[in-house]
């Protein structure tokens, strides 16, 4: 690789903040003043947290790199960094060529500016000269599709006709490298789609770009290779589906405390385990949860458990119920159940897992998102063309046969016409 | 993505942890001229959108002003009108300086925190943004000189040659206002105090510089040992000066020796306001 090929060099990159830990928690104004006057010289406990540390490697001109991790695990600041609203606290970024960043929708939208105004307020907070957005102009109206209230002030759209013309602008930016921070979940599922084809045209348009997500569908669709961010370090670097995979394989536990439960039920018995086996599970998995129900009260002789499923939406998508099974439970001091689902078939996304312990008299725990998987945007079909696959929420397995064709001869539109 | 040799091609951009002072970049505040221009033309069609009667006010405001000043020095404290004019017409001349100043300062203060949502989403060399509140500052001096004019002629004041010098004052002026109010901005990040700490200090200035009374006033009230007190305020021969500019020989001249210092004091804290915000520029977006 010669080094014009460069897009981005990044050496040696660290970050760090200083973050101040205020141990007295005042509920009044009153209170912390009382405390100030009483404890003048106090000063808050400080500690350096690293952000990002040692981060390096490089980005070849016209790749598309997706950039993944968990929450805070620096993605945001890394892309702060390039775009160079912060600086880092050692390390070189090297960029070879003019950069455009696109950390949120809508920077700098006024609601007293009409549409027509914001567009131009917006596009040069983007960093677009003026002629470069007088020329996109009426491409960006259309793509929002606001033409009859460009003359209106944006406060008086509505939030849809809002994130599109925000959106509009910025899928017009034009840099040499692209740097978008998860942008695609605005507006409904048809302007999303929208949304994802303009930032396909920009991955394919030779550019390169620096794509933040937590939609793994969209970083698989749209990436040619991957960084996986993990506690500020990189997790992993490589081809995008590699990438995911690790990503995935970290495990999810979710520590339940038992003091101060505040869930509601009559809490006579509790989840005070629930943990599945990973994180992240292809469609074709099978899904393990670990269930441990302690026994707090006195009174109730037993339960049945009901699990539900939800998307990212919160609609239900599975339930399982212990009854289905003919399964009820009798009161024990502690019970540990385990659970398996065969191959879920889900469609790729995040999910929500709710357990619940009911009787006959009502709820006893609910356990609202008890546990979090995702489940990755590799298809279970010898196919790898996402696009396919459009929004069904399943992946069901199905086959297609082909029974014994016949020839056709072309044949001609039997036209109905008067003369 | 493998690491390759060391490259021969120079970056476009380097990025690296500054430390210390740094230069101003003015090539790069040129490259984002359009955006200073849009963020003016933004402040200024805001200002008085959803306002019934608009522009006009950009006339009665100091109007107003110059009202209350002739009822408080001139009718209850009984000081005479130091020319031939009505001493409205004096009040109205020192509220042109003032509003200038003050409404730079303010803007330009308060530009940073105002603008937080840009500050840390969005890259542009951070002095853009005092920079563009001038304009709109720019704007109203100009409205209110036209109705300035129209009170000297209406009162018979024959401009002299001494107007030519109005645009020096105006600069200088702003530059004590700029630097002051950038130095404001890029405190205000890390301390909102200093939001507060400004109105007092915006409204002391106003009454201890020669806005609605003339320095040759002071210099007869007070005991001669507290004249250069009064003087080491960079302002008073600003606003005086500005005033002589344009109501000429019949308005107090200003002492030429404190305008010297006034113009040092003006450049000098227009360079320490634009070099001290470069300094703490590096955090805004961290601490915003």
């Amino acid at each position: 690789m010669s080094s014009s090929d460069l897009a981005i060099a990044v050496r040696g990159v660290s970050k760090s903040y200083t973050i101040a830990h205020n141990a007295p928690n005042h509920t009044t104004a009153a209170e912390a003043l009382i405390h100030r006057l009483r404890h003048p010289l106090e000063r808050p406990a400080k500690e350096t947290f690293w952000a990002l540390k040692e981060i390096d490697f490089e980005v070849k001109k016209g790749e598309v790199v997706g950039v993944i991790g968990r929450n805070g695990a620096g993605k945001s600041t890394l892309l702060k960094l390039l775009s160079r609203i912060t600086e880092p606290t050692t390390g070189i970024i090297e960029l070879y060529g003019r950069l455009g960043s696109l950390l949120e929708v809508g920077t700098g939208f006024h609601p007293e500016l009409t549409g027509r105004e914001n567009v131009y307020l917006n596009g040069s907070i983007l960093g677009m000269s003026r002629k470069e957005i007088e020329r996109q102009f009426d491409a960006i109206v259309a793509f929002a599709g606001v033409e009859q209230f460009l003359d209106t002030p944006v406060k008086r759209y509505s939030s849809g006709m809002y994130v599109r013309l925000a959106f509009a602008v910025a899928a017009h930016l034009n840099p040499e490298i692209l740097i978008v921070d998860e942008v695609l979940a605005v507006g409904d599922a048809e302007f999303q789609k929208k949304c994802l084809g303009a930032m396909k045209d920009v991955a394919n348009s030779g550019r390169t770009v620096l794509f933040v997500s937590h939609q793994m569908q969209a970083i698989n669709s749209l990436c040619s290779s991957g960084i996986y961010l993990d506690k500020g370090r990189i997790g992993y670097m490589g081809d995008v589906q590699t990438t995911i995979q690790h990503y995935m394989s970290v495990r999810q536990t979710q520590q339940l405390a038992t003091e101060e439960i505040k869930r509601p039920g009559t809490g006579e018995f509790r989840f005070t385990g629930f943990t599945t086996d990973k994180g992240t599970y292809l469609s074709t998995d099978d899904i393990h949860l670990d269930m441990e129900i302690t026994c707090f009260g006195q009174t109730q002789p037993g339960y049945f458990i009901s699990l539900e499923i939800q998307n990212t939406h919160g609609l239900p998508v599975l339930h399982l119920d212990s009854r289905l099974l003919n399964q009820e439970y009798t009161r024990t001091e502690l019970r540990r159940l385990h659970l398996t689902i065969r191959e879920t078939r889900l469609a790729q996304g995040d999910y929500r897992i709710t357990g619940v312990i009911c009787s006959t008299g009502g709820v006893i725990d609910r356990l609202e998102g008890g546990a979090e998987i995702t489940i990755a945007p590799i298809l279970p079909y010898p196919t790898r063309r996402n696009d396919c696959a459009g929004y069904a929420a399943y992946y069901p397995d199905f086959e297609i046969e082909e029974g014994p064709n016949e020839e056709t001869t072309p044949r001609l539109l039997v036209e109905n016409s008067a003369s | 993505m493998e690491k390759t040799a060391p490259t021969t091609i120079k970056p476009l951009v380097t990025i690296r942890p500054s430390t210390g002072w740094a230069a101003l970049n003015l090539r790069e505040i040129w490259q984002f001229k359009d955006l200073l221009l849009t963020l003016a033309g933004r402040d200024v069609k805001l200002r008085y959108r959803q306002t019934a009667i608009g522009v006009v006010w950009v006339v009665l405001q100091p109007l107003i002003s110059a009202i209350i000043i002739t009822f408080v020095f001139s009718k209850i404290a009984n000081i005479p009108s130091p020319g031939t004019f009505p001493y409205f017409v004096f009040a109205y001349a020192g509220l042109l300086g003032w509003q200038a100043f003050s409404s730079t300062l303010s803007k330009a203060s308060t530009c940073l925190v105002g603008n937080s949502q840009l500050v840390s989403k969005v890259f542009f060399p951070r002095l853009v943004l005092p920079i563009s509140t001038v304009f709109s500052t720019l704007i109203d001096f100009g409205v209110a000189l036209v109705v300035m004019f129209a009170l000297m002629v209406w009162n018979h004041v024959v401009p002299t040659l001494a107007i030519l010098t109005l645009p020096i004052w105006l600069l200088l002026i702003l530059m004590v206002a700029m630097g002051v109010g950038m130095l404001a901005a890029a405190m205000m990040v890390s301390y909102r105090d200093v939001q507060y700490i400004l109105p007092v200090v915006i409204s002391f200035l106003q009454w201890g510089s020669p806005v609605g009374y003339s320095v040759s006033y002071v210099v007869a009230k007070l005991a001669p040992q507290y004249h250069p007190l009064y003087m080491l305020n960079p302002l008073s021969s600003l606003f005086e000066g500005l005033r002589w500019s344009l109501l000429g020989s019949t308005a107090p001249v200003p002492a030429w020796g404190w305008v010297g210092y006034a113009v040092l004091c003006a450049v000098g804290v227009f360079v320490w306001g634009a070099f001290g915000f470069k300094k703490m520029e590096r955090k805004f977006a961290d601490v915003i």
